[in-house]
Parts: C-alpha cells; structure tokens; sequence
C-alpha cells in the first residue's frame, strides 16, 4: 500500500472538510479515523480514487460523530446542505492549515504533534512512538492543542517563520523512535515549498536536505559519533547534496538573506569539501557574521569560534570563546576541542572529561569521555 | 519538548518541612494524599505531559556477576544505605521551568494535618538523543 500517497492527501482532505463546514477539530478527527481505516483496508482492496475515497469516509466519519453529538439539531442543518460529493474543490488549503497547526498561541510540543497529526497524516501512535510518550499522552496533547486554536480563523493569514521552527524542531529531534522524523520533516518542508514561494522556506528545505545527505556517516555501526572531520565522504548522498545546493542558490539568488538559508550556505560548504582540510573555512566564518548580525544567538557566537579556530588557528579560537559565557552547552567541548589542536593536551583531556560530564545526550557524552581516554592514554605513554 | 524524572526518596533527600511519618497521620490524611497523588498524574495526563509514574518497596537486593559459571551474588537489603528511591514520576514538558512547576506542585502533596509536606523532590533531565544539526 502506499502510505505516502495516503499521508501526502491528507491536509487536502482535511482542508475540503472544512471549507465543507466542518470545525477543524471535529474534521481532524474525522481524517484521522479515515486514515486509520484506510491503513486497515487499502492494503487488500486499493480504492481507484484515492482521494475521493479519503474525503468520502472522512465525511461519514464526521457526520457520524456530529449526528451522535448533542447539539444534534443545529447540525442537522449543516448536513442538510452537504454538497454533492463529487470533485474536490481545487482550492488547496495545505498552506492554511501549516499556519494554524504552528499557531503561536501553541506550546512547541503541540505544534510539533499537531503538525505531524493534521498535516503529516501520521497517527496518533506513530506520533507517540517517535517522542516515547505513552499514545494516551499523546492523544491529549492533541487535543488540547486543537482547543487552544478552536477560536483561530481558518482563513487567517499566518506565519511562515512560526511553521519554520516547528518543521525544524521537527527535524533536529533525530531519529528517537520508529518512524523517521527526519524524513518527514524534509517531505512536510518540501510540501510547503511547493505552497508557497519564500527564500527561507527554501532555505530550510536546503538545510535538512544537505544535512540528511550525511545522514549515514553521522554515526558509527556501534551507534557512536563521528565527527563531520573524520566521516567517510564517499557515503555522502551526491543527489540530496546537489539538490540542496540547486535549491539554495535559487534562494539565495534573491537577495532577501534569512538564517536558514545562512545555515544552510555553511552546510554547503561542508558539503562541496571533498576532504576536512579543503574545507573552506574562511567562507565559513563569513556565513557565521552574517548568521550573528541575523540572529545574535550565542550559540551561532560558539560555533563562530570553532569555525575561527580552523580558519586562523586554536589561538584565534580560543580568543573568541573567551568572550563567550562559558555555561553556553558545549562551550567546554569547544575549549577542550581548541586546547587539544593549540597542543595544551592536559588541559584538553581535564575539558574533555568535565564537558562529557555536562553533555545533554548520550552519544555525546560517550564521545567526549572517549577523548579525554583517548589524549589521557596518549599522556600516559 | 524534554524529559524530566521526578524522584522521590525514603531516604537521602533533605527533611521535608512537615516531616511526619506517614504511619503517624489519620487515615483520612493518608486518603487525602493518595488523592492528591492521583490527581496530579490524571491532570498531567489531560495536558498531554504524563509519561510514567511508579511506587518502588522500600526493601531491595544487591546482586552482581561473580564470574562464569557462578550464580549472581547477592546482598543486602541494606538498612544504612543513605540514598533510598520511593518512587519516580516521568514528565515530557516544553521546558525547565515548567518541570519546575509541576515538581513544585507534587511536592505540595498533603500529609500531617492535611498540610502540604513541602517535600524535596529530585528533578533530573533525561539525556535525549543526539540533534540532526549541530555545527
């Protein structure tokens, strides 16, 4: 069965729905329990239709739920004008329904659910399996989310950076459960590029994709990290490479600069290196000023430095990060990191050990404490 | 959108302020917390936060490997151990300060008198895993 073809009708489903008179939550649900039927019966008897069978059972589904409802009588008026069920309206309010599902007066975990739910047609259970919350958890939060929006106008005009974060959280949670969250943030990011025309839309897209093209080097088979320097090149994916690149430069090619297609211009020039020491690291240190003037964020500031360190060496570096305020996460990685290439290797394995200590996940912390072992050993020859 | 484990200790926490043993209230006291335990978990489950929550015995054993071939040895239950675990609670928030909200709201579960314990409760973030994008 083709579950993409499934998930990728579903904001369309729902958007006709609506414009039928259905409330976005009772018509979220109604294309959620569709969704979950169609998962149950496409697979031994594929509809020739599609889509109109989705809004069809859909449709059932909602004017089931609503005649069972207590305000039965007012909305008997509403099934009274159900129009005829025929050719969906060609109106597409895959746009309309990103702003609302990003809405600002949501918390980002409802968002994020709410998103993946509504526009990315996963169930509420693959939505749980991919945060590790209990499906009940989940089923709440999701409905809360869509009483908090209950008052928004459908129609309202939204904002495109409010969906932006979402897709991108959506994006850097990582691969926690079984489904691929990465993957559908790509596909959740290129639907939208297709919605609407916006540089940082584009940005965002170039971004994931150039960063899911190292996606198979990222990690060594036993699960530990590998570092950008030390991960095979060949492995690369050359075709999401150079469709990120394509996509960038139409972006940028517009002139209208934003973070993400900033970023994004930094993953490309990682990207375009065909070794670490070819890496072009004075560019990259260009990217990372206007990434500052654009975000003033002090993480942009410590990556900054890293960048520094290997443009005009550890010195420069470590003069950088000595503006920065050491609680910054993973400023003690990137002294110990700077320590260790200006050949202080004491100081570089006393770091190391405390940054591991402080490290927000596993695989960094078993990194970390690796290079402390790692230079300790070396000390102790 | 992080993990937090609320930890509750028999033993090794700093004294709470209304630091009665439990087998010192009234019944209607104890039924009164039970209910307040309850409640707690049902509402973080309404806002979509709930992950987990479990009572641990007071009493457990000590056991480890002792080379191939052998039984695992055991030991223990031992009464001086200084850290004793109760019971856990895990939350799935947007953020730190509203883990801190909710640990402080478990902490003034009633006890004594119908009073909040002013418990100390221990808050420890999950280590999550690795973000996609990092330099």
């Amino acid at each position: 069965m083709d579950e993409a073809l499934l998930r990728s009708l579903t904001p369309s489903v729902l958007g006709i729905l609506v414009r039928r008179g259905a409330d976005f939550a009772a018509a979220e649900d109604a294309v959620q329990d569709a969704l979950i039927e169609a998962l149950r019966v496409w697979p031994a008897n594929p509809p020739r239709d599609p889509k109109g069978w989705l809004v069809t059972a859909a449709w059932r589904k909602f004017l089931d739920t609503t005649r069972a409802d207590a305000a039965r009588r007012r909305r008997e008026e509403l099934v009274d004008e159900e129009p005829a069920p025929g050719p969906a309206p060609a109106a597409d309010d895959t746009l309309q329904l990103y702003f609302l599902c990003a809405h600002p007066s949501l918390t980002p975990s409802s968002a994020v659910a709410l998103t993946l739910r509504a526009v990315g047609g996963l169930t509420t259970r693959q939505i749980a399996h991919a945060y590790l919350v209990p499906e009940a958890t989940m089923a709440q939060r999701i409905s809360r989310a869509k009483r908090t929006i209950s008052g928004v106008r459908f129609d309202q005009p939204g904002d495109v950076a409010t969906v932006l974060r979402v897709l991108y959280l959506v994006f850097n949670e990582g691969y926690s459960g079984n489904v691929d969250l990465a993957a559908e943030a790509i596909r959740l990011t290129r639907q939208l590029a297709a919605a609407i025309d916006h540089p940082e839309v584009a940005g965002l897209l170039a971004l994931m994709l150039l960063h899911h093209a190292r996606r198979a080097t990222r990690t060594a088979p036993d699960g530990s990290l590998v570092p950008l320097a030390e991960q095979d090149r060949s492995r690369w994916d050359t075709t999401s490479i150079a469709e990120g690149v394509d996509i960038l430069q139409a972006a940028l090619a517009r002139d209208r600069l934003g973070e993400f297609q900033a970023q994004a211009a930094i993953a490309a020039l990682h990207a375009d290196a065909p070794t670490a020491e070819e890496t072009d690291w004075v560019q990259i240190v260009e990217w990372y000023d206007e990434l500052t003037r654009l975000t003033d964020s002090p993480v942009v500031r410590l990556n900054r430095a890293v960048a520094l360190g290997e443009a005009d060496g550890p010195r420069a570096g470590l003069a950088a990060l000595a503006a920065l305020d050491d609680a910054l996460p993973r400023h003690t990685a990137v002294a110990a990191y700077l320590h260790e290439r200006d050949g202080n290797l004491a100081t570089a394995a006393r770091l190391y050990a405390e940054a591991a200590r402080k490290a927000p996940n596993l695989a960094e912390r078993n990194h970390l404490t690796r290079q402390a072992a790692r230079l300790n050993a070396r000390r102790g020859r | 959108m992080a993990k937090y484990l609320l930890l509750k200790h028999y033993r090794g926490a700093p004294a709470a302020v209304n630091d009665v043993p439990m087998d010192q209230w009234t019944p209607e006291e104890i039924s009164a917390h039970v209910q307040y335990m309850n409640d707690f978990a049902a509402r973080l489950e309404k806002t979509g936060e709930f992950v987990d929550g479990q009572a641990l015995a007071p009493e457990g054993t000590f056991v480890r490997y002792d080379g191939e071939g052998r039984p695992p040895v055991t030991d223990g239950p031992f009464a001086e151990t200084k850290d004793l675990i109760a019971g856990w609670m895990v939350i799935d928030v947007d953020s730190y300060e509203r883990a801190l909200e909710l640990a402080g709201e478990l902490s003034a579960a009633p006890g004594a008198g119908g009073k909040p314990i002013h418990e100390w409760l221990e808050l420890r973030p999950f280590l999550t895993a690795p973000p996609t994008i990092t330099e």
